[in-house]
């Protein structure tokens, strides 16, 4: 992968360049605002845009497919297997103790939150977590502060820059989790992991098990 | 519209203060609660300092906004007028940036980068607030021309919110972050904030009035302003620090909160007029009311979700402005 020419970011990719190196197809998300030029050049585009784990199963047998792999949708069923594999052992490594244990996971500054139904919800459910932000609210609502304090949860898993001082957070001292010291800090590059609806859910559910397994320690 | 004497008017922004206030109180995470308790750790560390940082917050707003209309004398102008806004966004996003570039190694950093992190989000905010300012002032050469100074602040305004927009291209994981920023956030004000906001608002308050004659003598023009007297040029830079220091201090902790320091010195004038003196205050007593009612909204209409703050006083105060230029109350006149 490094040995590949690099083209840009998702809002910035290099045109020329890549026209010149004559893709058969080129993967970008929906939002792209490169699809239509491309498109208008004649490259054919397939837009992906995984938001659930049943749409990364699904984004799994396309890809497949396009790379013309043999037996494409036994090869994605394989890695679709390692990944529910990787889930299931993180599961079965959460303590009994943090077994439905109230979880608070920040997605950015501003309080914002992983809700329910939102990619990190479906794993921390799995997981065997229960989420402080219901169903009914969405994805990533912005919560009021006075929320977060009122539900008390036992974890709270957040990314490196907005974990600084978080007991001086108004009211947070007295939250369980930070009483107890269970707070889960990703550096950014796991936190990527985490937030990116992928084939990385795997390890995605591996990390927050292994810093659910530390901060229950007895 | 009748006027009303400014003490009058004084009396009523502080009662609604006080019931917006109130309000503040009973608006938790639930919706309204009519029973509230002081020993609520709740109430006591999230509910009280968001309502009284709010009110603070629209206070130095509609101060800074006074100043910024009787200083340029100019209806249109707001606090924002000389870079302050896309100066502490600038600040924000490169504290921001850091944090995600920090996070692998803080020791490998230059100093002046070690030295961005520890100010954090807020102080950022505020010195690249004052940076800017300070910019706009250099590129105008000095305070003696308004339009030169206008001018200086939109170059100011366009060019750092242009390094502003790559910055969160290079890293868009500051993207939600920034977002929140721009529309502004009252949910994180803790007591701290609010101190020293009440703090900056009297000392803003007390200078503004001291030597808010120079307002009334500009009100009939540079020259009569001079031939009163008046030492223009030291006393406008006094009052461009205000205004300077107000603003920032507001946005460092609250975002760019829309529409608050523009809109507060209309609703005031449409009472009132008078002295400058009196207009200044009764403008910030506004700014607290707005942005004050514009917080219980926020938190109150959609809970326990929040809608952003500077969402609420950008509709409502740009409903505000729409309706006094169909009455044709702005028209023509500027004071």
């Amino acid at each position: 992968m490094k040995a590949l020419p690099k083209l840009g970011g998702l809002d910035d990719t290099q045109l020329e360049a890549l026209v010149r190196l004559k893709p058969d197809v080129v993967l970008l998300a929906k939002s792209a605002r490169i699809i239509a030029r491309l498109e208008g050049l004649g490259i054919p585009v397939l837009a992906l845009e995984p938001q659930t784990p049943a749409d990364v199963k699904r984004v799994l047998q396309t890809v497949a497919i396009v790379l013309q792999l043999p037996d494409a949708q036994a090869q994605a069923e394989q890695v679709w297997q390692g990944i529910q594999l990787q889930v299931g052992q993180a599961q079965s490594r959460i303590p009994l103790q943090a077994i439905n244990a109230s979880v608070y996971f920040e997605a950015s500054t501003g309080g914002y939150a992983a809700g329910e139904v939102s990619f990190i919800g479906d794993i921390l459910r799995q997981l065997g977590l229960k989420n402080i932000v219901p169903k009914d609210m969405g994805a990533f609502p912005q919560l009021n502060p006075e929320f977060v304090v009122r539900a008390n949860p036992q974890l709270i898993v957040l990314a490196q820059p907005m974990a600084t001082n978080l007991a001086q957070r108004p009211g947070w001292s007295g939250i369980a989790a930070i009483k107890n010291k269970r707070v889960c800090v990703f550096p950014f590059g796991q936190a990527d992991i985490l937030v990116r609806p992928g084939p990385r859910l795997g390890e995605a559910a591996q990390l927050i098990s292994d810093c659910v397994l530390r901060s229950f320690a007895p | 519209m009748n006027k009303i004497p400014a003490a009058q008017l004084a009396a009523w922004l502080v009662a609604l203060s006080l019931i917006a206030m109130g309000l503040g109180l009973m608006t938790g995470s639930l919706g309204w609660e009519w029973g509230v308790f002081w020993s609520d750790p709740i109430v006591q560390d999230i509910r009280l300092p968001r309502t009284l940082g709010a009110w603070l917050a629209g206070a130095l707003l509609g101060l800074a906004g006074a100043l910024a209309q009787g200083l340029f004398r100019n209806p249109l102008a707001d606090p924002y007028l000389l870079g302050s806004a896309s100066g502490a966004s600038l600040g924000v996003a490169i504290a921001l940036s850091l944090g995600i570039w920090g996070s692998a190694s803080f020791a490998d950093m230059s100093e002046a980068m070690q030295w961005a992190m520890r100010l954090g989000l807020t102080g950022m905010a505020f010195v690249g607030a004052w940076a800017a300012v300070l910019l706009t002032l250099l590129l105008a050469k000095g305070v003696e021309h308004t339009l030169r100074l206008l001018l200086a602040g939109v170059v100011v305004g366009v060019v750092l919110g242009a390094i502003t927009s790559l910055l969160t291209l290079i890293s868009p994981q500051t993207l939600p972050a920034m977002q929140s920023f721009l529309l502004g956030n009252t949910s994180m004000l803790s007591g701290q904030a609010c101190v020293l906001m009440a703090v900056v608002l009297l000392f803003c308050a007390g200078l503004s009035w001291v030597f808010s004659p120079l307002l009334d003598g500009l009100r009939l023009g540079e020259s009569t302003a001079q031939s009163l007297g008046l030492r223009v040029l030291p006393l406008r830079i006094v009052l461009l620090a205000v205004m300077g220091l107000a603003t920032a201090t507001a946005v460092a902790q609250t975002g760019l909160i829309a529409f608050v320091g523009l809109v507060a010195p209309h609703l005031v004038r449409a009472r009132f007029t008078g002295r400058s003196a009196s207009l200044l205050v009764l403008s910030s007593l506004m700014g607290g009311v707005l942005l004050t009612t514009a917080d219980v909204l926020a938190r109150g209409l959609w809970a326990p979700q929040e809608l952003p703050v500077g969402v609420l006083t950008g509709v409502l105060g740009g409903g505000y402005l729409l309706w006094r230029i169909h009455s044709s109350q702005i028209a023509g006149s500027s004071s």
